[in-house]
């Protein structure tokens, strides 16, 4: 298999070596049947002068659950945007479901870094979720029950996320009022609702307790597995992902690598990713720690 | 002024036989729906701080308008939309910050801003002599001196406010409770938030004429609070936020046409005491909500993980 070479290949390409034409992807017969959802070729992106990361390359298939990660500050909410086409890629080509990244794409459920609701919010979650199918309309709804067949059919599509989140318990209360994991629960609601076939995803996990930070990541998985959609997610910590992600892309140092967790969180790659030794350390209940990240040294540290 | 007979159908037959009265009721309603709707939305914007700035800014506009012989109607606009326009130009006017739920506001801007602007109006009024009572009208409002003319300016600048509301609606609820989200599906935030706050700033204007400057929160704050202590559904939030306002505009201009006190005392009171009665409901809604057992979450949770976990 060529996972190894992909990784191999990602560090080549991060470390300037551009005449390497292959780039971590679909370089195997098995691997080329599927769709690229995502590709960056050669992608730079700066932010008010300064390079966040440059020649980066790297592609996401059709239903992979793609993590993320990397020390603070070093783009990953970035990467994010550069795949919406909120931020402008300064250098290379960001390719988003066959055409250029570019706002306002129907096909890509977006959820910001999350911020939660103030408890005065007094809207419910259903409305919030249904905001997702129609919110960029411009006009005002009709009630439902005037509008026929198309209300009854929005109606159940709302009902249909709702339930695929299992939000059903609480969809009806205020949101302001539902936990950080009900809310988060709705949220992916709202990102699904229009059939996306790109999910982004910036820290999702980031306010909740360990329970829901493994709850979230195994719906997240579900979603992804029985939707096809492809999932793209920013994360400080990648042990409650480990078990449910496919694949991980590392900032750092201005670069990317890309591969199976297994082959990129490894004292190897991660050290010749950051040009500094690094060690990657696993404790008994199989949790990894990395250890000597110059940037942010607090990182990955264990859930307690 | 006449007398109550506490014969209601009598009395309101005598109310509307005064011209000023019909005047007063007519544009106390107009105000009312355009206050009820905007006011909706201003209060899930957390824009309350710029509302009443706004309403403020009105009130130079009117005193300089009387003092250069203009009518005060076109100060309380001019001044209102202008204003609207400079807080939206702000660099953080119409920008969402970071919080879900709502927006953050340049308070400092904003309230340096009001305190000029009493001020101005303040110096526009001892400019004009002799207006010592005008003074009392332009900020606390009068019930009598609606003319036929404001009536009409009123209708016509409401109906397009309120068409404009209809056609922003639903983008403006989606950029008020997670811009984030709504710039990325493509709704042009900025430019949302800056037509909302023209409307507002119409609403403030109309909202000034019968409440006065500095009791326009009496309709623009109060039936909207009310009805979002009430109702967390958005399409009956707003009706609810206009029949409010509808309600205590009403009985407060009948009760100012029948006791001697100012009809801003009295619409303002009415929707204190609506805000209170709907504050206790929800805080005895919420406790007995909070009594009964909420299972509903953890088995749901705990359903995902077994599901994932047999798969």
């Amino acid at each position: 298999m060529t996972r190894t070479d992909a990784v191999n290949e990602a560090v080549s390409t991060l470390s300037g070596d551009e005449g390497d034409a292959t780039r971590a992807g679909p370089s195997s017969g098995e691997a080329a049947v599927r769709t690229v959802v995502v590709s960056l070729e050669n992608a730079s992106v700066a932010v008010g002068g300064r390079t966040i990361w440059s020649q980066v390359s790297l592609e996401v298939q059709a239903g992979q659950f793609v993590a993320v990660l990397g020390p603070n500050g070093v783009g990953k909410s970035t990467l994010l945007k550069a795949v919406l086409g909120l931020v402008p890629v300064s250098g290379g080509r960001v390719t988003v479901l066959g055409q250029r990244a570019g706002r306002g794409n129907a096909a890509i459920g977006y959820l910001p870094q999350r911020r939660a609701f103030d408890p005065g919010t007094r809207i419910r979650g259903v409305d919030i979720v249904r905001l997702g199918l129609d919110g960029d309309r411009w006009g005002t709804p009709l009630p439902g029950w005037l509008r026929g067949a198309k209300g009854r059919a929005a109606r159940a599509r709302v009902a249909e996320v709702i339930d695929l989140v299992g939000a059903g318990g609480y969809a009806h209360r205020p949101i302001g009022q539902c936990s950080g994991g009900e809310q988060q629960r709705l949220l992916i609601a709202q990102a699904l609702i229009r059939r996306p076939e790109l999910l982004v995803l910036d820290e999702p996990l980031d306010s909740l307790d360990v329970t829901n930070q493994a709850s979230v990541s195994a719906l997240i998985q579900q979603v992804c597995r029985s939707q096809g959609v492809a999932v793209l997610l920013v994360a400080h910590d990648v042990n409650p992902l480990m078990p449910y992600m496919d694949q991980v892309i590392y900032l750092a140092h201005g670069g990317a690598v890309m591969g199976p967790p297994e082959q990129v969180i490894t004292a190897d790659t991660l050290t010749m990713l950051y040009g500094t030794p690094i060690d990657v350390l696993r404790d008994r209940a199989g949790r990894l720690v990395v250890v000597g990240q110059p940037d942010a040294p607090t990182d990955h540290r264990l859930p307690r | 002024m006449t007398g109550l007979s506490w014969n209601l159908v009598d009395d309101v037959r005598q109310m509307l036989a005064f011209h000023f009265m019909l005047n007063a009721l007519r544009a106390g309603t107009i105000v009312a729906v355009v206050a009820g709707a905007v006011g909706y939305f201003m209060v899930l914007r957390r824009q309350a701080f710029a509302g009443h700035t706004l309403a403020v800014i009105g009130f130079p506009g009117a005193a300089g308008a009387t003092w250069l012989g203009i009518s005060p109607v076109f100060g309380y606009f001019g001044f209102c939309i202008a204003g609207a326009l400079v807080i939206a130009a702000l660099p953080s006017g119409g920008r969402p910050n970071a919080g879900l739920g709502g927006y953050g506001e340049e308070s400092a801007v904003i309230g340096t801003v009001q305190a000029f602007a009493l001020a101005c109006g303040f110096l526009f009024v001892s400019l004009y002599k002799g207006f010592l009572s005008g003074l009392n009208n332009l900020l606390f409002g009068t019930i009598i001196g609606v003319s036929d003319n404001q009536v009409l300016t009123l209708l016509i600048a409401g109906v397009i406010c309120l068409a404009m509301l209809a056609a922003l609606a639903r983008p403006l609820l989606f950029s008020s409770i997670d811009p984030a989200v709504a710039r990325a599906r493509g709704v042009p935030v900025r430019l949302v938030a800056a037509a909302f706050l023209v409307l507002l700033g119409v609403a403030a204007a109309g909202t000034s004429q019968v409440t006065g400057s500095l009791l326009v929160f009496a309709l623009l704050v109060a039936p909207a609070a009310t009805a979002a202590r009430l109702t967390a559904r958005p399409a009956l939030g707003l009706s609810l936020s206009v029949l409010i306002a509808l309600a205590v505009t009403w009985v407060g201009e009948t009760i100012a046409f029948f006791s001697p006190y100012p009809i801003g005392f009295w619409v303002s009171s009415l929707a204190f005491a609506a805000f209170l009665l709907a504050t206790t409901y929800r805080a005895a809604a919420d406790r007995i909500g909070r009594r009964q057992p909420r299972g509903s979450t953890s088995p749901t949770d705990a359903g995902i993980t077994a599901t994932v976990g047999a798969a």
